[in-house]
Formats: C-alpha cells, sequence, structure tokens
C-alpha cells in the first residue's frame, strides 16, 4: 500500500470520526442522541479498546494475565492528573482552554500519551517476573499486581484516594474513543500479521519447541506485556475523563479484569473481531438486562453469571473461535 | 515483647482461617488442576448456612458450645453438598474442555454466588448470633478470646483429620493417585469421578467450617465476604506451592501473621496488599512456592 493511500485512509478515518462526534454532540437536524445511549456507545468503545488490548496477551501470545484493571489504572490515573493539574498550563501554550478547541486537542493527546507510557512501564514491571513464572503462577502474579497498584492508589490523597478521582475534567468524547479504539485494532492487528506476531503465536502454540526454534520467548512476552499495557492505558484515560465517570480504586479490582477477560472469551479467544463483538454485547447486555432489574431487583447480574457458566458449557470457543471479519473477504 | 506475643496470637487465628481456605483451593488444584474461584464464596455460603440454623434453633439467646458444634457440622454438610452440586453441574462439562475456559468456569460461578447471595440473602450485611459466650482469658500480659483460641484449635483438629485422610485411608490414597495422573488413575479402576466430587465436598466443608469461624469472631456476614478472603486464601496456597497441604498451612498462617503485623504499623492501609507483595516476592524465588516442586515440561 503506498504511502499516499495510507495517509488518505488515515485522513478520510480522521474526518469521518469528527463528523461522528459532530453528530454525536450537536444531533443531525432535529434528531439528538439519547444521552444514557451516548454514554453506552462510549463505553462499548472503551471497552472495545481493553479488550482488543488484553487480547494481544491472552489470546495471541498465549499468556493468561488477570490484571488488566491494573494497568487501566495506572494509565487513566496519570492521564487524568495531566489534565488536572498540568493541563491549565498546557493549553495556554497554544492560546485555548482545556476544554475547547486547539487546547483540549493538545492535552487530550498529551495526557494519553502519558497514561500510555506510565502504563507501558508498569507492564514492563509485571512482564519481568513473567521471565520464570508461567501459566497460573503468571495469573497470579498479574492478578496481585493490580491489587497492590489499586491498594497504592487508594493511598494517594491527591488523587482522590478512596473516593476516587473526581476532580477530573471531562474532556473525552466519541472521537478520542473510537479514534483510539481504531487505533489499538489496528497496532494489534498488524502486530497478530507481523513477524513478531507469529512468534508471538508460536509461543502460545508450544514455548519450548519456539524456544528451540531460536524465537526469544521471554522477550517477546515483555513486549506483548508492554504494547497490551499501554494500550489498557490509554483506555484509562479516556474512561478517567469521560463526563461523571471518574475512576475509582473499587472499580478498578479484579472483577474489572475478569469483565475484560470474559469479553474476549465470549468473543472467542484469540480474534480482534471476536474482541470487538464480546466486548459491544458485554458491554449492551447488562445494559439491556436492566428491564428485567425492575421487576426482580439484583437479578440482572444473576442471569449475567449464568449466561457465562452456560456458554462455556456449550460454546467454549466463543461467539467467533479464532475467525476474523476480514477472513470473508480473504482470497 | 508482651504486644509481639499478643500480635502473633491475633495473627496465628487470622492465618488458621486463610489455611482452612487455602486447603480447598490446594486440593482441589491438586487433583484437577483447576483455580476454584467460586470457592471464597462456598466459605460466604458457610457463614450464611450458620446464621440461618443458627437462628432456626435459636441460639442467640441461650448459646451453648454443644449446639455451636452442632450448627458448625450442619453448616460443613450444606456447604459440602453445595460443592458436590458445583462440580457435577459447573466443572464437569467442562472438565476436558482448555483449562482457561473452566478457569472462565469458576468465575461464572463465583459471580453466580455472590449475586445470587445478594438476591437471596439481600445485600445489607447481616449480624450472626453470639452461640458462644465471648470470654477473654489473660495470661502473661497477653489476652485471647475464647473465639479466637476456638479458631486456632478448630483448624488445628481439621487439619489433623485432613492429613489423616490423606495420607492414611483408602480414599487418601485415590486422592492422591487422581492428583498424580488422574488417566493413570481412572485406568487402575479408581472411580475419578467419585474422587474428585469427594475432594470438593471436603474443600467445602472446610470452608464452611472456615466462614463459621470467622462468623463467630467478626459477627458481621454479607454475599461479598469470600471475595477478598478467598483472594487471600488462594494467594496463601500459591505461596505454600498450590497442590500441596502442609503448604497451604503454612502459607496462611505466613499471610495472617504478615497482615496482622502490618495492621499494627502505620501502614495498615496496605493491609490488603501485603498478601500479594509476599507472594510475588517468594514466586520471584521460588517460582512454584515454597514447598512446591518444580515441573519440568516436556516437549
Amino acid at each position: 500500500m503506498g504511502l499516499v493511500r495510507k495517509l488518505a485512509i488515515v485522513a478520510a478515518t480522521v474526518g469521518g470520526l469528527f463528523a461522528f462526534n459532530q453528530a454525536f454532540e450537536f444531533g443531525v437536524g432535529d434528531f439528538q442522541i439519547n444521552p444514557y445511549y451516548a454514554r453506552i456507545i462510549n463505553l462499548v468503545g472503551i471497552n472495545i479498546t481493553l479488550a482488543v488490548s488484553l487480547n494481544l496477551i491472552n489470546g495471541l501470545a498465549g499468556q493468561f494475565s488477570i490484571g488488566h484493571a491494573g494497568f487501566m489504572a495506572v494509565g487513566g490515573y496519570a492521564a487524568t492528573y495531566l489534565t488536572v493539574f498540568h493541563g491549565e498550563a498546557l493549553a495556554r501554550l497554544v492560546g485555548g482552554t482545556v476544554m475547547s478547541g486547539a487546547g483540549s486537542v493538545v492535552v487530550m493527546v498529551l495526557s494519553l500519551t502519558v497514561g500510555a507510557l506510565s502504563a507501558a512501564v508498569a507492564g514492563l514491571a509485571v512482564g519481568i517476573p513473567s521471565l520464570r513464572l508461567k501459566g497460573d503462577y503468571l495469573a497470579i502474579v498479574t492478578l496481585g499486581f493490580s491489587e497492590i497498584i489499586r491498594v497504592v492508589i487508594l493511598n494517594i490523597p491527591a488523587v482522590g484516594g478512596a473516593t476516587g478521582f473526581t476532580a477530573a475534567l471531562p474532556i473525552t468524547n466519541f472521537f478520542w474513543i473510537f479514534g483510539v479504539a481504531l487505533l489499538t485494532i489496528t497496532i494489534v492487528r498488524n502486530i497478530t500479521n507481523s513477524t513478531f506476531g507469529r512468534a508471538l503465536g508460536a509461543v502460545r502454540c508450544d514455548e519450548i519447541a519456539a524456544e528451540a526454534m531460536g524465537v526469544n520467548t521471554t522477550r517477546h512476552k515483555v513486549q506483548a506485556f508492554v504494547i497490551s499495557a499501554g494500550l489498557a492505558g490509554m483506555a484509562g484515560g479516556l474512561s478517567g475523563q469521560l463526563f461523571a465517570n471518574p475512576l475509582s480504586p473499587q472499580n478498578l479490582n479484579f472483577v474489572k479484569s475478569i469483565e475484560v477477560i470474559v469479553m474476549i472469551v465470549v468473543g472467542g479467544i484469540g480474534s480482534i473481531t471476536g474482541a470487538v463483538l464480546g466486548a459491544t454485547t458485554l458491554t449492551i447486555l447488562p445494559e439491556a438486562l436492566r428491564t428485567v432489574d425492575q421487576q426482580f431487583p439484583g437479578l440482572r447480574m444473576v442471569l449475567y453469571a449464568l449466561l457465562l457458566i452456560l456458554f462455556m458449557i456449550f460454546r467454549p470457543q466463543g461467539l467467533l473461535g479464532r475467525k476474523e471479519l476480514t477472513d470473508l473477504f480473504r482470497r | 515483647m508482651e504486644t509481639f506475643l499478643q500480635q502473633v496470637i491475633n495473627g496465628l487465628s487470622l492465618g488458621a482461617i486463610y489455611a482452612l481456605i487455602a486447603l480447598g483451593y490446594t486440593m482441589v488444584y491438586g487433583v484437577l488442576r483447576l483455580i476454584n474461584f467460586a470457592h471464597g464464596d462456598v466459605y460466604m455460603l458457610g457463614a450464611f448456612a450458620g446464621f440461618y440454623l443458627a437462628n432456626a434453633l435459636g441460639l442467640d439467646a441461650n448459646p451453648s458450645v454443644l449446639w455451636a458444634i452442632v450448627v458448625t457440622m450442619g453448616s460443613m454438610a450444606i456447604c459440602a453438598g453445595i460443592g458436590v452440586l458445583i462440580e457435577r453441574l459447573a466443572y464437569r462439562p467442562v472438565r476436558h474442555h482448555p483449562r482457561l475456559t473452566a478457569l472462565i468456569t469458576a468465575i461464572g460461578v463465583s459471580l453466580l454466588l455472590e449475586y445470587g447471595g445478594q438476591v437471596v440473602f439481600g445485600a445489607t450485611p447481616r449480624f450472626f448470633p453470639q452461640m458462644v459466650r465471648s470470654e477473654t482469658y489473660a495470661a502473661g500480659g497477653v489476652q485471647i478470646t475464647n473465639q479466637n483460641l476456638l479458631i486456632i484449635v478448630v483448624a488445628l483438629v481439621v487439619m489433623l483429620a485432613l492429613e489423616f485422610i490423606v495420607h492414611r485411608t483408602r480414599i487418601g490414597k485415590a486422592m492422591r493417585a487422581t492428583s498424580y495422573n488422574l488417566s493413570v488413575a481412572k485406568l487402575m479402576g479408581i472411580n475419578t469421578d467419585f474422587v474428585i466430587a469427594f475432594t470438593f465436598a471436603l474443600g467445602s466443608a472446610l470452608a464452611a467450617a472456615g466462614g463459621v469461624m470467622v462468623a463467630l469472631a467478626i459477627p458481621r456476614i454479607d454475599p461479598l465476604m469470600g471475595l477478598m478472603t478467598g483472594l487471600k486464601a488462594f494467594v496463601a496456597a500459591v505461596l505454600g506451592g498450590i497442590g500441596n497441604i502442609p503448604g497451604a498451612m503454612v502459607g496462611g498462617l505466613v499471610i495472617g501473621l504478615m497482615e496482622t503485623w502490618l495492621s499494627a504499623t502505620a501502614y495498615s492501609t496496605y493491609r490488603d496488599a501485603v498478601a500479594f507483595g509476599v507472594l510475588i516476592l517468594i514466586l520471584l524465588i521460588r517460582p512454584s512456592g515454597l514447598f512446591g516442586t518444580a515441573a519440568t515440561e516436556k516437549v
């Protein structure tokens, strides 16, 4: 694909996202989107980023991580911290405010970058123990790290401690959420089709055989962790700065990590399309079940859990297995 | 010195609870290589079963040690049944699927018990009736309540009983054989389905005993009480080397002692992190836990 064509695709995507964003915020003609639906769509976008990024570790590299919420927390808190405490100064550099125009673009890009980088550093810290640990032990270490991150955040008063980071400015919108989601999908897809991705696939299938074939397994695993954590950090940065959706240590516990795992498993572990589908379904489903909740309080989550078990018993490979949407167009 | 001893006693009683629950994790992992995430919730169900039994017997008005034992036994029996039911309905159908599938099923069962508990028992905490009158003994400046003493004694008795079952009985031998190699055990004529069901019953009964004991000492019970305790007990099992019974006991005690010790310092808010911190440190030095044997991998 030529450079011109690539640039054209990027420009068209950005334009399309911008147009959607305008429609989203100001409506089309008399039609105005219901704020409740708008919120769910935004959450779908954030969860797509989370699910697709986790798919890199759990699906492609075959390592079992249950600490994704920890990376999301690191990135989210770092990004939000930057916006809240330095956003004003940064926006002034380009002569705008945090909430609108060029200022908001600069602040958003910088805060997401900082979020991604800090989460990637956390990913490196978690990835290094994976040099020695395998399977269940690795899983429990990732869980341990994410719990430690949560407790540490709980003890930092500057970011709100147990009450959550309520000082956050709501600068996230449709454009950024789906921009990052598309970026994540593109990155993970390109990795899957690259030499690096093939090597990760080899590690998943048989680590010893992969090593014998000359794949530097530990280095590849750590790299996968770092990239996945960085992407999750961006999702955290978006989530923390979404309107009336402050980050709080209670919501970033291991239940959140489990939610993301369930998304990729239901969609079909190892498939990017599956991760997108799973994230979408499992964000909308609990909301759709809210009507059940009004008649029988609390039954919604019981059904959700039951559905999960039945799914595992009757369709363990998930909705799509390892299939991709692009398989349909393969010549 | 006295404060130190006091910390040790408090830590031992907390650690004994973790050890009781960790045993269930480690036994199930031993035979099935499955992290039974729902185990912490079985512990919660044990506390609730005890709550309803004790109320039905009217123990709040007239506490007695004898009836407390009956309630504990009853709760253990109920949870043993629940454990077998969970294994039969949720885990057996996915036993031959990839391990990730079984793990997610376990997570699903855990969520089901937690949210189901909130629907059935209500989300607000309940107060466990005082089945045994609280008394405090003091010796050499160290104080111990009879409930804490009871926890330590019960845990000790149960662990000895478990050691006996696993190493001195027929079913124990079958359990060890199944844990060593499930398909070969089957070929040798062992009814592995029964052995696995028995393991679940045993583990769940231990968790129920833990639940009732905790409820005696800290009488606030709620449907989510098993979440954090279960997680830490699991960490205790991994710490000792998962699949290893003495390891689970030592792991539970280590975590209990560390946590109590940290609670007394200025860093008490980091209490929930200490279990994981210790775990990561130990796994970095000994990747298969304190007593676990390193498995060599074959191609």
